[in-house]
Formats: structure tokens, sequence, C-alpha cells
């Protein structure tokens, strides 16, 4: 009863915040937090069970330029064309992923095969360039006057918070909903040992494309978000290993196992980059990250657990599987 | 008619160059899989270093190629042994991806690194070697040394894995690795020799690279994802399957790049990849059980 007494709160706070405050940039870092802590979200969904995806740059490069492509050339609205792009990278997680599953690729191969894609992604970006301007980046076209709800093009940045918000607690609510699911418990079963989860009767390749699909999609969703937010994407931004390196930084420094852990990743890896760029300007290219890897080295060493995931632990006091 | 085939003979042929390299690559990161059990997904990383030491010993520094080639050699030997001993070491007992995933924090760390010690500027040796015409086949010296060095270090590396004492228990621990420790074999020690022999074939490989190519702060991540693939298909850990995937890879992207533009040469290659791994899942060489 406390804990969704707690939750309300919570989500009156969030979504009255900023008719209380509202100045345009803390309102732009918020934004930018919320649809990078949905990214992170989906993909602490399969690292957490053990299927460490390195090309969810590419899935999230697939969504942001399957919309801005769609809506520049054919005109087809982002409200169809984000679909389209959700389908896309559904279609490209199966192709990648079915034959990795199927012929038992786990662990690291399963790693390198996702870092391969990530990075074709991007080659493919970058190849087509007569079409999605290769490294220079894509501008989705402005719809005249600069908002339009056909367009999904808002000025506004407080319908930018609304739409961000309720994409970010969509993405908790999945998490939530599959961690109460058969679903969870099957794949914490195949992350233990997949023979004897198949020989207890768990479909092994098919709850891993499960959980792989649903993730794939909710990155693409986060890539078509981004763009429209930014109205601009470049393959460096929205797909390549380092996105994908990014994503397992955030969720790993902020807590694999725990729903919000992704979120205080995203917190603390965008405030960090932004305080470098206030605090030392264009000197600082190049700082955030050597800071990011050196701090994911030193996390991974010392703090398996995350930030959030070690404070929990330490307030319940308990083993670490009794949450389960 | 013929004039295509020329093209194409000269792609072949600088597809098998370019193999070379790519072979000593993926040797160099079977052989840390194999002996280890970590993937160093910042292998790339440590050749785009070893082009940087090359280009400042010998463009800043005047230093001459005789001894440049081997201190970097050593230089990038001595990282390899650092990274294990500091990243890989802590983590040996953890989750195996754990340790996958602090490579991918060293990643991050030496690209920007790099960026922020070396500048984002495109930089090469200005050394340019002449090319070799042999009946209307142009074929550049560069490449021609790159792979004639590329087998010379993989024959030196076979014959220190089956000749010497410390290659045969390196070879035996990729085979049984709890029972060596049993045998007294002090597994710290091969540990870092492997890592030091693996930084110094990424060393060697930085060498060969940067006759041909410019250096930058991203330059492994276009070479990386491709060596990753090769060891895969070949199967990781193993390292004829390696050298012969490293080959056709090769001469996927030069032909591909041959017709389109390099970048649709890596397209092709992933998805001729994606198709071997339903042909042969467990690697080229893997035998059917």
């Amino acid at each position: 009863m406390n804990r969704s007494l707690l939750w309300v709160i919570a989500g009156v706070l969030l979504v009255g915040m900023p008719f209380v405050y509202g100045a345009p940039y803390p309102m732009h870092i918020i934004i930018t937090i919320l649809i990078w802590s949905f990214a992170y979200t989906s993909w602490s969904m399969m690292g957490r069970v053990g299927l460490v995806s390195l090309g969810h740059g590419g899935f999230m490069g697939v969504g942001a330029y399957a919309t801005a492509l769609l809506w520049n050339n054919l005109g087809l609205s982002p409200w169809l064309g984000i679909p389209v792009g959700l389908v896309c990278a559904a279609l490209l997680a199966l192709v990648v992923a079915w034959p990795c599953f199927r012929f038992r690729i786990t662990g690291h191969y399963f790693a390198l095969v996702t870092l391969a894609l990530s990075g074709i992604v991007l080659q493919v970006i970058t190849a087509t360039r007569d079409l999605t301007g290769g490294s220079l980046g894509y501008t989705p076209n402005r719809v005249p006057g600069g908002s339009s709800f056909w367009a999904f093009q808002f000025t506004e940045k407080h319908t930018w918070y609304m739409i961000a918000l309720i994409v970010w607690a969509a993405g908790l609510a999945i998490w939530y909903a599959v961690e109460r699911s058969m679903l969870r418990y099957a794949l914490e079963a195949i992350s233990e040992d997949e023979d004897a989860a198949a020989a207890a009767g768990v479909n092994v390749t098919l709850e891993k494309l499960k959980i792989t699909v649903l993730s794939a999609m909710m990155t693409a969703m986060a890539g078509a978000l981004y763009c429209q937010y930014q109205m601009f994407v470049s393959p460096d931004t929205v797909s390549g290993i380092s996105v994908s390196l990014q994503m397992v930084f955030a969720v790993v420094v902020g807590g694999l196992y725990v729903a919000l852990g992704p979120t205080v990743g995203a917190v603390i890896t965008i405030l960090l980059g932004e305080g470098l760029r206030i605090g030392f300007g264009t000197s600082a290219v190049g700082w955030d990250n050597l800071i990011y890897g050196l701090l994911l080295v030193v996390f991974i060493i010392f703090l398996p657990k995350g930030i959030l995931g070690s404070i929990m632990g330490a307030f319940r006091r308990a083993p670490a599987k009794a949450a389960a | 008619m013929g004039f295509l085939d020329i093209f194409l003979v000269e792609a072949l042929i600088n597809g098998l160059l370019l193999g070379g390299v790519l072979a000593l690559l993926a040797l160099g990161l079977n052989l840390i899989f194999g002996v280890i059990d970590v993937a160093w997904i910042c292998y790339a990383e440590l050749v785009m270093f070893g082009m940087y030491a090359m280009y400042y010993f010998v463009s800043v520094f005047g230093i001459p190629l005789w001894f440049a080639v081997p201190a970097t050699i050593i230089a990038i030997g001595v990282m390899g042994v650092l990274l294990h001993v500091l990243v890989i070491a802590p983590l040996l007992g953890a989750a195996p991806i754990n340790q996958l995933l602090a490579t991918g924090g060293v990643l991050f760390f030496l690209q920007s690194l790099a960026t922020v010690v070396f500048g984002i500027d495109f930089r090469n040796l200005g050394i340019r070697l002449p090319t070799l015409e042999v009946a209307e086949v142009f074929i550049s010296y560069a490449r021609l040394l790159a792979f004639g060095a590329a087998l010379s270090g993989m024959v030196a590396l076979y014959l220190f894995l089956t000749r010497t004492y410390i290659g045969t228990a390196i070879r035996a621990i990729s085979q049984a690795r709890q029972i060596m420790a049993l045998m007294g074999v002090d597994t710290r020690r091969i540990y870092i020799i492997t890592s030091a022999v693996g930084g110094a074939l990424a060393g060697l490989a930085a060498c060969l690279l940067v006759l041909q190519y410019d250096v930058h702060p991203y330059v492994g991540l276009s070479f990386g994802p491709i060596t990753f693939m090769i060891c895969v298909m070949g199967g990781l850990g193993n390292m004829i399957g390696g050298f012969i995937a490293a080959f056709i890879f090769a001469e996927i992207i030069s032909v591909g790049g041959l017709y389109l533009d390099l970048e649709w040469g890596y397209v092709f290659a992933f998805v001729f990849f994606i198709g071997m791994m339903f042909i042969r899942p467990q690697g080229l060489m893997a035998r059917r059980s």
C-alpha cells in the first residue's frame, strides 16, 4: 500500500514538474535523459538474462533512419513511419538472432556477432549516402510553423517532456510486465543452463527470440523518438559500436538487475557529459568517453551490481535472491 | 571485358594480400581467446595505438624503420600485458561476459585517449612505396610487404607454439585449463606471456597497416568488426579456421569494393557471415559431432 502511494506521488511530481519549473535548458536535459533511459531499459531487459547484445546501436539507427526517410521521401507520417521502423528493427533482430539462437551461439560469440551487426548498420548508413546523407547526418523535413501533430514535430518542450515521460513510463511498465511473466522465469533458467532448461520443456530459441525482438523494437522506438526530438540524426549518434557500448556502460553503472537502474545510469552519464561540456567547453572533446570507459572498467571490477543495485542491496541486507 | 578482368584480378590479389594482415589479427585474437578464454573487444584499438606509435617514431622523431618496427611491437606487447594485469586478471573469476564488457570499456577509453592525446586529424607516415607491375596488374609493394610479414609472423608464432616449452604449455592450457594448473604450470605466467604475444601480433599488424592506411582515433572501427566476424566464423580459438576465414572475408571485401563502395564490401561480408552461420554454426573447421 505504502509502495503504490509512493508511485502515485512520484507520478504526480513528474507530470507536474514542467508547470512549476520549465526553463528550456533543464527541460532539454530531462527529455534527453528520459529518451535514453528508455533505450537503456530496453537493453537491460536482454542484458539481465545474460543475452549481452552489442548490436542495439544498430536497432536504434534502423528506427531513427526508417522513420525520417519515410517522412522525407514518401511523406509518410511518423505515426505510421515509427511502426514501420519498429517492424524493420524486429526483422533485423530476427535475421541475426534466429541463427544465433538456433545454433546455440551464446556468450562471447553472441556479443561478437551483434557487435559486427552494429558496425554493419553504421556502414550501410554511410554507404547509402545518396539517400541518408552518409556521415554528415540527416534531417527530417520541417513542417511550416514548426509544430504538427501529424508530422510528430513539436516546438514546445513541454509537449516533448510529456511524450518522453509517457514512453519512459511505458518502458518501465514493460520491464515489470516481463519481470512478472513466465518469459522471465524461462529466460533465467536458460541463462543458468540451456540444456537443463530445454530438458524442462522450455523452448529455448523461441523464448530468447521473444525478448530479443521486444528489446530491439523498444530500442528502435527510442531511436525514432530521438530523431524526431533532435530533428537531426547522424550515424555516429544513433548507430554503431560506440552507441551500443554507451548503453552497456549506462546500464552497468546504474544497475543491471533493478528496474530504475538504466534510468540512474542515464542520469549519471548525461549529467557527466553535460557537466564536462559546460565546464571545459570544446577542450573536453573526448574526455567524457575517456571517463565513461574508465568508469565502466572500474564498475565491472568493483561494483558489478551498479550504483542503484548496490544501494538497494545494502538497504535490503538480504541475500541477492530475496528480491525474486 | 578483358579490361574488367584485369581489375578483377587486381582486386583478387589485393584481397589475398589484405587477407594476410586480417589473418594475423584474427590469429592474435584467437590465441588470447583460446588460452585465456577472453575476447578482447578492444583488440583493434591496440592496433590503432600501434599505428600511432609507428607514426610518432618514424614521422615525428625520425627513428629509422628497423628500430621503429620492433619498438612498436614491444610497446603494444607491453600494452597487452597491462590490459591483462589491470583489467582481465581481476575479473578472471567473474562471469565471462563481464570480462568482455570490461574490454569494451577499454575500447571506449583507448579511443577517447587517442582523441585527447593525438587529436582527430588523419595522419600517415608519408612513405610511398612503389608499385609492382606484372602483366598490367598493379600491386603495391606496401601490400606485398604486409602480406609477407604477416605470413612470417604467423610462421614464427607457429614455431613458438610448437617448438618451445612455453609454447607447448600455452597449447596445453587452451586444451585443459584446470588440469594444467594441477600439473604445476603457473597459469598466471602463461596468461601474461600469451597477452604479450597477442599484443605483439597487434603491434606487428599495426606496423603493416600503417604503410597502407591513415591513422586516426576511430580507425579501429573499420577493421575491428571484420576481425570479430572472422574469428567467429573460423570458430573462436580455432587458428586454422580463422586463417581461412580471413582470406574469404578479405576477398569478399576487396571484390565487393571493386564493384561498389568499400562499405558495401563490408555489408556483403556480413551477409555472407550470417549465411554461413546457418551452414556451419560452430565455425568453418568444426568437426560435426
